[in-house]
């Protein structure tokens, strides 16, 4: 049975009606109609799917929708626009980062809450944050390369 | 034909006034029948037909003087688009910023093989600069018609083409043909795909007049990817579109033969398609396609068992019935060299399975409305689709267009192909526009795999230690067991379930570079696949294909045979290495890594964590490559980090240097994830390869530290390509460097800690 469900995604309310079970992510992309997070495994394992949770990256593959409640959920695209970039944002554009781009919303939504959180990291604790995410084209070099500008523009 | 603007601000009447838009010198004498033949000659409302012999189907120059580029082949990444921008904006006098390129829609290009081969540039960047050459051609000559200047007398900037003489003679390429489509016949060579070339009259320009190619020009879509503004393909919508998802067996070779279609009868809009072996269901959302194939009871043939046990597939390798043997290149008497060697080094090499695994499952999405077919696919060769899917589907080819739309990665034939069929038959059977996508356990489960390999090189040394007989010979599964595109049902999962005569290919590879031994045999053997039919383990086309287990078979061992007589790797290869591009690669990637000369392994360390160094090279369709690695290894772990790459490439003339950098720093870390990690599982009954704990890639923390690139640019050699050679030597230079720290060779990829571990006990 579905239920009715009320979600603040990017500073908006949504209300659909939803098994309680379905995970997050297809309540953002079919009932939402958000192009952003994208579907990698299902599994928690890659982190394509991933969004911020009141502030906390999670992995919207495996969150089911029952489960999110009140709490204020912010994608990709609400985290910046073209206008008022987030540095992370910034970063990925300066630094050329993605190929084929599916795995962004798991580096960038990753890195944001970390960076947020830790001012002034490591390279070591870069890689530490963000151990277990994916990215198969192989742009590891630019993405560290981006957070570590990003970081620095963040001080 | 999105942003194609039909409009025309060049109107007959406004040539005849000789006003609005045209500038044309008082006086000058055009005669009105000059101008009408430009017209029917050069310039026309209608589109002429979309075929390889018309400029239209190559440039248009819109109303607003901007241009547009239809290219039949597509960025995988690495931004192609950018690099073919250039060119084109290059060709024809027009600022990079106009240019815009649209890429593998088969309703506005024609088929120049999709992404394949590393021929973006090479093929697709040749013909779309000899179609803008030509552009500029016929452009210049009707400015000269109606300037009443001569050609030679006319340059062009920015789109306008001006009178050397009469600098107030100008007019631009939008008044003379914008909104218009060229009517212009190329002379075509008959080829479709990488090969089809279709030059016009026009020379293009030589490398030094270049100013846009050879700058490196940042990729516009970044953005629109961080912001989350772009469209993937599995963000397409289209009104009344529905979801499915398909079911495989769990043994690979059931087939169902009992549904119980009331076990999803609560799923909204849920149904099952089914014919013959091919199984899926559609649903009115995503979550209850997801719910409804995990929930649909099905019973499958009984079926034995149709794989060996992994631990046992190189023997099966080994022991198959050769079905096709190819000697590539020979030349000496190798059988009678061998017979008087003073010396034999022998050895083999294995390389496993591995799945594109790409970053999120395929997804297409089609819509059948009127007889017309659209799909949506991320798929590397939209030409071809189009192809397979008006067979799989009975329709007339012109009936059916696929627009490519980026996907989640694409490394060669990943499971797009196959599921742009499946969502063919799945909306042809509910009369619904089917969105599909796969899951993750299908995407890496049951894509088409990079096949597995062994590799056996022996040399003959005489009493010197100079190679006198080299003989190289790769024996696996077909490269491509099913081709490298679905345009044809035989070679995809929907047409092999559907029950289509099968058409297994023969093909692998040979090593390519240039050691010059006076008796040299190489040669390939292809074997059976295990499964013939709708099999998770059927083998083609992964990046490079089968580039990276020929090499690192190649390549390690001419380590071996430079450590047996006891040479430096670098100095030993120089002894053999005649082409000159090939030196210079490997002495510009030995200078910029500082190369320490000596023979390997290192005798000077001890301890747990030991490092080592190790070069390998190889060409690829005239790119050259040469790599340096430098790895660190724990060896009570077995635990190693490929710490540190030089790369030298040469790919003759650089269009973009940073996209080609990027380019490159991808292919190394794919690279190095292939060589330390990627290995398809697989038990009796299927592939359990099937998400990212039993597929593991590189993490982020064992990103190499450095990798540095060495750009040799030819401006005057034909640019060759740069998608996949600087792939192919990483598993033979970590190799090396291995040797090189350890004293010991591992001859099988992956070198997984496990492996490691026990290699060096």
């Amino acid at each position: 049975m579905t239920q009715r469900f009320t979600l603040t995604v990017d500073g908006k309310s949504h209300t659909i009606n939803a098994d309680p079970d379905m995970p997050l992510l297809y309540a953002l992309r079919d009932d939402l109609g958000l192009n952003n997070p994208h579907f990698g495994c299902g599994l928690a394992q890659c982190g394509a799917c991933t969004v911020q949770i009141d502030g906390q990256a999670a992995r919207s593959c495996i969150t089911a929708v029952s489960t999110v409640g009140d709490a204020k959920i912010t994608t990709l695209a609400g985290l910046g626009t073209p206008e008022k970039p987030h540095p992370l944002q910034t970063a990925y554009i300066e630094e050329q980062v993605p190929q084929c781009g599916y795995c962004i919303n798991g580096w960038i939504m990753t890195a944001a809450a970390f960076l947020r959180d830790k001012k002034k990291p490591t390279e070591a604790e870069i890689k530490d944050a963000l151990s277990g995410l994916k990215c198969r084209c192989g742009t590891h070099i630019s993405i560290l390369k981006a957070v570590k500008r990003a970081a620095e523009m963040m001080g | 034909m999105t942003k194609f603007e039909h409009s025309s601000a060049f109107t007959r009447r406004s040539v005849l006034l000789g006003g609005g838009a045209l500038v044309v010198s008082v006086g000058a004498a055009v005669s009105l029948d000059t101008l009408l033949s430009l017209q029917a000659a050069y310039a026309q409302g209608a589109k002429p037909p979309l075929t390889p012999d018309q400029l239209s189907s190559y440039i248009a120059v819109n109303a607003d003087g901007t241009v547009s580029a239809f290219f039949g082949k597509m960025d995988m990444g690495h931004g192609l688009h950018v690099a073919i921008a250039q060119i084109v904006a290059d060709e024809l006098d027009v600022p990079f910023k106009s240019v815009k390129v649209f890429m593998g829609d088969t309703a506005n290009s024609v088929n120049q093989g999709g992404a394949s081969g590393s021929t973006g540039i090479q093929y697709g960047g040749k013909q779309m600069r000899i179609a803008a050459a030509e552009a500029r051609r016929v452009l210049v000559e009707m400015a000269s018609a109606l300037l009443s200047t001569p050609v030679e007398q006319l340059k062009v900037n920015d789109g306008i083409v001006i009178s050397g003489a009469d600098a107030t003679k100008r007019i631009s390429y939008a008044q003379m043909i914008g909104g218009k489509y060229f009517n212009v016949q190329l002379d075509w060579n008959k080829q479709f795909g990488n090969t089809l070339y279709a030059p016009g009259k026009a020379q293009p320009k030589k490398p030094s007049e270049h100013k846009i190619v050879g700058q490196p020009i940042k990729r516009e879509d970044v953005g629109p990817k961080v912001f989350a503004q772009e469209d993937f393909v599995t963000d397409v919508k289209v009104p009344g579109m529905v979801h499915g998802r398909m079911i495989r067996p769990a043994i690979a070779g059931a087939v169902p033969v009992k549904i119980d279609e009331s076990s999803i009868k609560d799923i909204p809009g849920a149904k099952v398609v089914w014919d013959k072996g091919f199984l899926g269901v559609v649903a009115d959302k995503e979550w209850g396609a997801i719910q409804a194939a995990q929930t649909l009871k099905v019973e499958w043939s009984q079926v034995d068992s149709p794989f060996p046990e992994q631990s046992s597939l190189y023997d099966h390798i080994r022991k198959a019935s050769v079905r096709k043997r190819s000697v590539d290149k020979e030349n000496g008497n190798v059988d009678d060299a061998f017979k008087t060697a003073a010396k034999i080094i022998e050895a083999e090499y294995e390389w496993p399975f591995q799945s594109h695994a790409s970053m999120g499952p395929a997804c297409a999405l089609v819509e059948i409305k009127d007889g017309q077919v659209t799909c949506w696919s991320g798929t590397q060769k939209s030409h071809f689709v189009q192809e397979g899917l008006a067979l799989t589907l009975d329709v007339p080819v012109d009936k059916v267009r696929v627009k490519y739309t980026p996907g989640a990665g694409s490394y060669g034939r990943n499971d797009a192909d196959d599921c742009a069929m499946d969502a063919g038959v799945l909306a042809k059977s509910v009369g619904k526009p089917v969105r599909l996508q796969y899951m993750r356990e299908q995407g890496t489960g049951w894509d088409p795999k990079g096949p597995a390999s062994i590799h056996k090189a022996r040399a003959a040394l005489d009493a010197s230690g100079k190679i006198t007989a080299y003989e190289f010979t790769s024996k696996g599964f077909s490269r491509i067991d099913v081709n490298t595109n679905g345009g044809k049902p035989h070679d995809t999962l929907a047409g092999q379930t559907l029950g289509v005569a099968l058409k297994s290919g023969d093909g692998f590879g040979v090593p390519a570079e240039s050691y010059a031994f006076d008796n040299k045999r190489m040669a390939w053997e292809t074997i059976a696949p295990l499964l013939d039919r709708a099999s998770p383990l059927r083998s083609a086309h992964l990046r490079d294909p089968v580039g990276p287990q020929i090499h690192f078979a190649s390549e390690s061992f001419i380590d071996e045979v430079a450590a047996t007589v006891k040479a430096d790797p670098i100095e030993f290869r120089l002894r053999y290495i005649k082409e000159p591009r090939d030196i210079a690669v490997i002495k510009a990637a030995a200078e910029k890594a500082n190369w320490d000369t000596r023979v390997s392994p290192r005798r000077d360390q001890s301890g747990n964590k030991v490092s080592g160094r190790g070069i390998a090279y190889s060409q690829r369709n005239g790119t050259r490559v040469a790599i340096v690695a430098e790895v660190d290894i724990d060896r009570s772990s077995g635990k190693i980090w490929a710490r540190k790459f030089t790369v030298a490439h040469d790919c003759g003339q650089i269009i973009n240097p940073d996209g080609l950098v990027k380019c490159i720093e991808g292919n190394i870390v794919q690279g190095v994830s292939r060589t330390l990690w990627e290995e398809v599982a697989f038990d009796r009954k299927s592939v359990t390869s099937v998400d990212w704990l039993t597929y593991p890639i590189l993490d982020i923390t064992e990103t190499p530290a450095e990798v540095n690139v060495v750009l040799i640019n030819h401006p005057d050699i034909a640019p060759s390509g740069a998608g996949e050679p600087s792939i192919r030597p990483i598993a033979a230079a970590i190799a090396n460097a291995i040797f090189d720290a350890t004293g010991v060779r591992i001859r099988r990829v992956p070198f997984s800690p496990d492996r490691v571990k026990s290699a060096l006990s």
